[in-house]
């Protein structure tokens, strides 16, 4: 009996050992989050105004606002999204519907993981000689927001071909063996259910495509552009690039750093919304397709 | 002339057989049951007739399988108007995420068929002879996963009834059901009988003995027996058959 309860004692002390490292851990990842963001919002919330957010720079970029750089952001975001939404989307379903197991499917997969692992500043150096040169967009929002595209492929085929592999295949099943196309049963059956996880990979994206500064270094970032794009075929100023510029190449360093601490703060909101419209619409959807 | 033949079909999953040698037929309007231990090769079997077995990849099948007089495993067999003809209803009831009404709409528009009227009718045909129609008039723009269990089975019937196939595949249709449940579609099967030829595969003695007109006893990829379901289970020729269904192993 004595025995047995210094078992039970050492049982439960090893899964308090266990439950307790693993709670430290996810709260101290909750913890550095929250420090980082009460850092730049408490660094950053007294330059934000509505000049800052609608106005164009002034003054060697100590005062003033960052508009073109938000906007030229978004405009980043939107070509990218454009470019790699669909293409993204189509490789995964041929990957995850169409391609029979084999060295083919291998091949892809392991070049989509590869592509993934190839550090952002080689994509950039590559959508220069690309877009920039080769084909002639110059440094563009074309140009940059291809490259951003790029980039954010390799997570939008995996994210999709994730949610694509979370349908239960007992829906194809019942697809096909009432008759249905391989197409009718992924357009109409499979890839209305995987929808709203495929936002998903949206999401982190247009996280990813907001933050990156490498990429858009050669292609498209303006280091002062005090106006707004007209055309894909402008450059323009960018959020991330705009930091780095204000934080270590400025006119006066000292005197634009709360503009830094701003346009930061500015960023992570810009993320920080389209995550939460994300998640709106994949409540939306995932409601959605249980009735339609 | 039979309905369902196979000659000689062996199955392969990459290097292992699962099935070997089957010669079976089955006649038009009757019960078949296909009973025996997991892995047997039954389902596997089940499958062939629809060729639901296509979609995985590294298999083999030799032999031929002929509904209605026609090798199924022809070249310029259309698998799509294959299984419009041979429909299956599954382990899980697995109705899409859709309306009950989509449900069961969504097979007759895929093949083919536009007109909202017709469409309509033989919704409501098709769920009435499910008997589900009294349980679901009132909610058809509802999501199917709203129904129980039991109706959501009943549902998958019906869808796959929808498109007027001859032939209906169950593959243990009641295994995930309540007893009740499992009455009514043991019912509907009986019901059933006198339009479709049905091939099901169960895990339940009582259950074969009570829907079918004909069993099929497999073990270890072969057809151990295959006769009048009343001779399998009361004077069955071959001991395997006998210890199985008394239970001695399995």
């Amino acid at each position: 009996m004595s025995q047995q309860s210094s078992l039970a004692k050492k049982k439960r002390r090893n899964q308090n050992i266990a439950f307790g490292i693993f709670t430290f851990t996810s709260y101290a990842i909750v913890a550095l989050l929250f420090v980082i963001l009460a850092f730049i919002v408490i660094k950053g919330i007294g330059v934000i105004s509505w000049e800052f957010i609608t106005e164009m720079p002034k003054n060697g970029m100590t005062e003033g606002g960052i508009f073109p750089a938000i906007v030229g952001t978004l405009c980043l975001v939107l070509v990218s999204m454009v470019f790699a939404f669909p293409v993204g989307v189509l490789a995964a379903i041929y990957m995850n519907e169409y391609v029979k197991d084999g060295w083919i499917k291998k091949i892809i997969k392991q070049m989509t993981n590869n592509l993934a692992g190839v550090p952002s500043i080689v994509f950039g150096l590559f959508g220069m000689s690309l877009f920039v040169n080769k084909m002639g967009f110059g440094d563009s929002i074309l140009a940059g927001g291809l490259t951003l595209g790029l980039l954010v492929l390799p997570i939008v085929i995996r994210t999709t071909e994730e949610s694509l592999k979370a349908v239960d295949d007992t829906f194809r099943q019942a697809s096909y063996g009432l008759g249905a196309s391989k197409w009718e049963t992924t357009s109409k059956i499979v890839f209305p259910i995987a929808f709203p996880n495929i936002i998903t990979g949206l999401i982190l994206s247009v996280g990813r495509v907001s933050g990156e500064t490498a990429p858009i270094l050669f292609t498209v970032a303006a280091y002062f552009l005090p106006k707004l794009p007209t055309s894909i075929f402008d450059q323009a100023m960018a959020l991330p690039y705009h930091l780095y510029v204000i934080s270590t190449s400025g006119t006066n360093i000292e005197a634009s750093r709360a503009m830094a601490y701003g346009t930061a703060l500015v960023l992570i909101i810009i993320v920080l919304i389209s995550n939460l419209l994300a998640n709106a619409l994949r409540k939306y959807y995932g409601n959605k397709v249980k009735t339609n | 002339m039979h309905k369902i033949e196979s000659k000689n079909v062996n199955f392969n999953y990459g290097e292992f057989q699962a099935l070997h040698d089957i010669s079976m037929s089955m006649k038009e309007n009757t019960v078949t049951a296909l009973i025996g231990p997991s892995g047997c090769g039954k389902s596997t079997y089940l499958r062939l007739l629809n060729r639901m077995n296509d979609l995985i990849d590294n298999t083999h099948m030799t032999g031929s399988i002929l509904i209605d007089g026609v090798d199924i495993y022809e070249r310029q067999t259309n698998v799509d108007d294959l299984r419009k003809n041979v429909g299956m209803v599954f382990q899980k009831p697995n109705p899409f995420p859709k309306t009950i009404y989509e449900n069961v709409a969504y097979g007759l528009r895929v093949n083919g068929i536009t007109d909202k009227n017709e469409i309509e009718e033989r919704v409501v045909t098709s769920i009435e002879q499910v008997a589900l129609w009294d349980e679901v008039k009132d909610k058809l723009k509802k999501s199917a996963f709203e129904l129980s269990g039991g109706q959501q089975q009943r549902l998958c019937i019906a869808r796959a009834l929808a498109i007027q196939p001859s032939v209906l595949l169950m593959d243990e249709p009641t295994s995930a059901l309540d007893p009740i449940s499992t009455a009514k579609v043991e019912e509907l099967i009986y019901e059933l009988k006198n339009k479709y030829t049905i091939v099901i595969v169960t895990h339940n003695m009582q259950q074969a003995g009570r829907v079918s007109d004909n069993t099929a006893f497999f073990y270890m990829g072969k057809l151990i027996e295959y006769d009048k379901t009343k001779t399998i289970f009361t004077k069955p020729t071959i001991k395997q058959t006998e210890d199985y269904i008394t239970g001695r192993f399995g």
